[in-house]
């Protein structure tokens, strides 16, 4: 059974349900498809869907508490605004922007790696705790392959089984294939910073994306349609069948299914164990009428979003709970983010039209991502890519002004009147590691609805990220002026993280995977090392995060670990690596 | 991979309390919220051997309507009216946040389900926070406005010679927003006057700039200004055109005046 009906829910459903398996998912939130809840003819809509979260998972019923330190008392987050999570069929899927990404081949030893290349310290320092994933790029790349052929991604390959393509990224690790689609065609803005990167000797290429350049049948029959640059992609739903999501990759097939039976406003809370605590029975729901309900199960497959994953993991006992201060135990551990800081690019001659966009419109640089570049004497490990990104200019939320602007008054309205057509913002997407004190765990005082305690988020940008973000930006900031523009503003990453500016929903870690069950959560397969028949999907595997967006990675993982299932634990459910 | 639920499988009260156990003791905060607005709170649904779609239904937007103030009393509806004015004047350059109906936009807003802070966890215990914990009150939106306002006018009549804020001079006015926006000016019956100004500069914005559906952007006054086209479906032929302005005119969701003309 499946607790979460986004990406990996209904990734696992599909390949579970083509073995044969009952499958039945439940979700906490609604049903949802595109002719009905996101129509072009009212998609559109910046205040109902950003503003009002309509899509998003509603804080009132459920969220986290959160503070910076250990020290700190940590308090509710009342309102959503650094991440926006999702809920209801699809998830995260519907109002993702669409930016699929492969990790680096080195992303995925990011200590053995940076040890080798920099030494003991530079994995050490700043009281890092990161680790390697437990699995190779290579033994990911099929996966990654199969969920861009799902998707339809459109993109250009840089590496193309090890031979350099020009007009990709020269960084990235070999594929197996081509995108599925041709790059999205360059937008004014996104141009401009490819010249610009060029002549500065960097590497750019168009941001791949599942906001498809033409037309694509993937291989369960489902049709995309070319996307429009209407700019109402990331928090938005596609009223065009143009980004890939759920809806309109896999549910066409899976709810067809006789196999397959998905249960809405259903919210699972807590998995059930065998006395002996090594085998789940089950789940225990309750349905938006209160009534609660035991679902047995074989299989227990935690497809909900990492926060939620990690949260029922701590609520049903599975693994030992992670203490910062001993550094004992793993479940909660290595919580990580995405550090994120931009450089606004203001012009006088070049009218931008920035409300042509889409989720992943933009020309990146990959040049000073991962280890793409040599960290000796920096200081820390990680990197960004740096893109100049147009998603839309939706007006309530992305009007930028010029350094010194007050944020209203008469100053604050010519501003924006002068500069929304002709500025844009170059964003640069950071690594973000794991750090000995960012973790993930149960509220001693907040509960939700249910009288369940809250997750609490323990978390803060630490040295190595600060100093990551400053060089990254400082490198984003020569791209900028170098496309000679009246001027620029840097948005640096400075502080203590917030909870209230948007910066991005990609929170990882608290179910890390790892090659033995002393230092993960999940083996290489997403199973419990605990608990064999319990499966955690998602990006709280990831031991640190790296510079990119994580649903690449996600659905490779899932579909990695639904290939194990069918091959192996199906004929003999048990641990699928041995301790 | 799992038996198909039972009947029986039903948990029963007393089992269930049992199943709970000690967890709903000290439940503090909220009970469920009878419906929200998007999520939650549906009938459970079971779908099984096609795609539910039901012909005739869409989730569409709910629009401002009527005239007049519902939630704003006269001497509220006063100093929103003033305040607003003054965080986006009326010029030449284009409208200003009076002239786009932004007043209007609130009262909806506050009337609705954004004032009663549907989308907001509003739970106890309600201690101060750090700036970065985020916005820490158990006022919902509503809640916050109307005390808010009322606590700026008290501190109105123990400062500036103790007149309303709507009668100030312009520059009076900015004064006494800057001192809310820097936290300066203190405010009681505990309100935190920051927290209020930063609700209220971006739901002006809000109004200033959302679809006028909401009330509020009169005209697409805000959108032509800076020369948003609005809720447009297709840009592809404009793509390749770099540089080039945009012709298309400005439509919102109900399309645009002469629509229905043509």
């Amino acid at each position: 059974m499946l607790v979460g009906f986004g990406w990996t829910g209904a990734i696992m459903g599909q390949e579970l349900c083509d073995a044969g398996l009952n499958v039945v998912a439940l979700e906490r939130g609604p049903w949802r498809d595109t002719a009905t809840d996101f129509a072009t003819g009212f998609a559109q809509d910046e205040l109902r869907y950003m503003w009002r979260h309509h899509l998003f998972q509603n804080v009132a019923d459920d969220t986290l508490t959160i503070r910076n330190n250990l020290n700190q008392e940590a308090l509710p987050m009342r309102h959503l605004g650094a991440f926006l999570l999702g809920t209801g069929v699809g998830s995260g899927g519907v109002h993702w922007n669409g930016q699929i990404w492969r990790f680096l081949p080195s992303d995925f030893q990011t200590k053995s790696h940076n040890q080798q290349r920099y030494g003991k310290k530079s994995v050490s320092d700043h009281d890092l705790t990161v680790q390697d994933w437990g699995i190779t790029y290579d033994e990911l790349e099929p996966f990654y392959d199969q969920f861009d052929k799902l998707c339809g991604t459109s993109g250009k390959a840089g590496n193309l089984n090890g031979k350099i393509q020009p007009g990709g990224n020269p960084f990235e690790g070999p594929r197996s294939n081509e995108y599925p689609t041709p790059p999205m065609i360059q937008t004014y803005a996104p141009t401009l910073f490819g010249k610009a990167a060029a002549e500065l000797g960097r590497h750019p290429f168009p941001h791949p994306t599942g906001n498809l350049s033409e037309a694509y049948t993937n291989p369960l029959g489902a049709q995309l349609g070319a996307c429009t640059y209407c700019g109402f992609c990331e928090k938005f739903g596609c009223g065009n069948y143009s980004k890939a999501s759920p809806q309109t990759t896999i549910l066409p097939s899976l709810m067809a299914k006789s196999n397959f039976t998905l249960k809405t406003e259903c919210e699972v809370l807590r998995v059930e164990l065998t006395p002996d605590r090594k085998r789940a029975t089950g789940v225990t729901y309750v349905n938006s009428a209160g009534e609660e309900f035991f679902q047995p199960a074989e299989m227990v497959i935690l497809s909900a979003y990492i926060l939620q994953n990690v949260r029922l993991l701590l609520l049903s006992g599975i693994g030992k709970p992670y203490d910062p201060k001993t550094g004992e135990g793993l479940v909660g551990k290595n919580y990580a983010y995405q550090t994120m800081s931009s450089v606004n690019v203001f012009f006088d001659d070049k009218i931008l039209n920035p409300f042509i966009g889409a989720g992943a419109m933009a020309t990146v640089i990959d040049d000073f991502n991962g280890d793409n570049f040599d960290h000796s004497g920096l200081g820390f490990i990680g990197g960004a890519y740096i893109a100049g990104m147009v998603t839309g200019g939706r007006p309530i939320e992305m009007i930028y002004t010029p350094q010194g602007t007050p944020a209203w008054g008469l100053e604050w309205k010519h501003a924006a009147a002068n500069n929304y057509l002709r500025s844009f913002s170059v964003s640069v997407h950071g690594s973000c590691m794991s750090h000995r004190g960012n973790y993930l765990d149960l509220d001693p005082t907040y509960r939700d609805i249910h009288g369940r305690p809250m997750l609490r988020m323990t978390f803060d940008f630490t040295e190595n990220e600060h100093k990551m973000s400053d060089y990254l930006t400082d490198r984003a900031a020569e791209v900028a002026r170098a496309m000679n523009p009246r001027e620029i503003k840097l948005n640096r990453r400075a502080g203590s993280f917030s909870i209230k500016p948007y910066q991005t929903t990609h929170n990882t870690g608290g179910a890390i995977m790892g090659d033995n069950p002393k230092n993960s959560v999940v083996n290489k397969y997403l199973q419990s090392w605990d608990v064999p028949n319990v499966f955690s999907m998602g990006a709280g595997a990831f031991p640190q995060n790296a510079g990119y967006n994580p649903t690449g990675t996600v659905a490779a993982l899932a579909y990695q670990a639904a290939h194990e299932i069918r091959a192996r634990y199906l004929n003999n459910p048990g641990p699928l690596v041995q301790a | 991979m799992s038996s198909e639920e039972k009947p029986d499988a039903k948990v029963h009260w007393d089992r269930r309390r049992f199943l709970i156990g000690g967890a709903i003791a000290g439940v503090g905060g909220m009970a469920a919220a009878a419906i929200h607005d998007g999520e939650l709170g549906g009938p459970a649904r079971t779908f099984r051997g096609s795609v539910p779609w039901q012909e005739g239904t869409a989730d569409a937007p709910p629009g401002a309507s009527g005239s007049g103030y519902i939630f704003f009393a006269p001497a509220e509806a006063a100093f929103i009216e003033a305040a607003v004015g003054r965080l986006i004047p009326n010029d030449e350059v284009g409208p200003g946040g009076l002239e786009a109906g932004v007043p209007f936009f609130l009262d909806r807003q506050l009337a609705g389900r954004f004032g009663r802070g549907d989308h907001y966890y509003l739970g106890g215990p309600w201690p101060k926070g750090t700036p970065e914990q985020g916005y820490q009150s158990r006022f919902s939106p509503a809640q916050l406005y109307r005390a808010a306002i009322a606590a700026i006018e008290k501190y109105m009549g123990a400062n500036f010679n103790g007149g309303a804020f709507n009668k100030l001079a312009a520059e009076d006015q900015d004064k006494v927003l800057k001192g809310l926006e820097s936290g300066e000016i203190k405010l009681d019956a505990g309100v935190d006057s920051k927290s209020f100004f930063e609700m209220l500069l971006q739901n002006t914005k809000e109004g200033y700039f959302s679809d006028p559906i909401y009330g509020g952007n009169k005209d697409m006054g805000a959108w032509k200004m800076i020369g948003f086209p609005g809720a447009h479906y297709n840009y592809k032929e404009w793509v390749p055109r770099h540089g080039e302005r945009v012709t298309y005119p400005t439509v919102g969701l109900k399309g645009r005046p002469g629509w229905t003309e043509t």
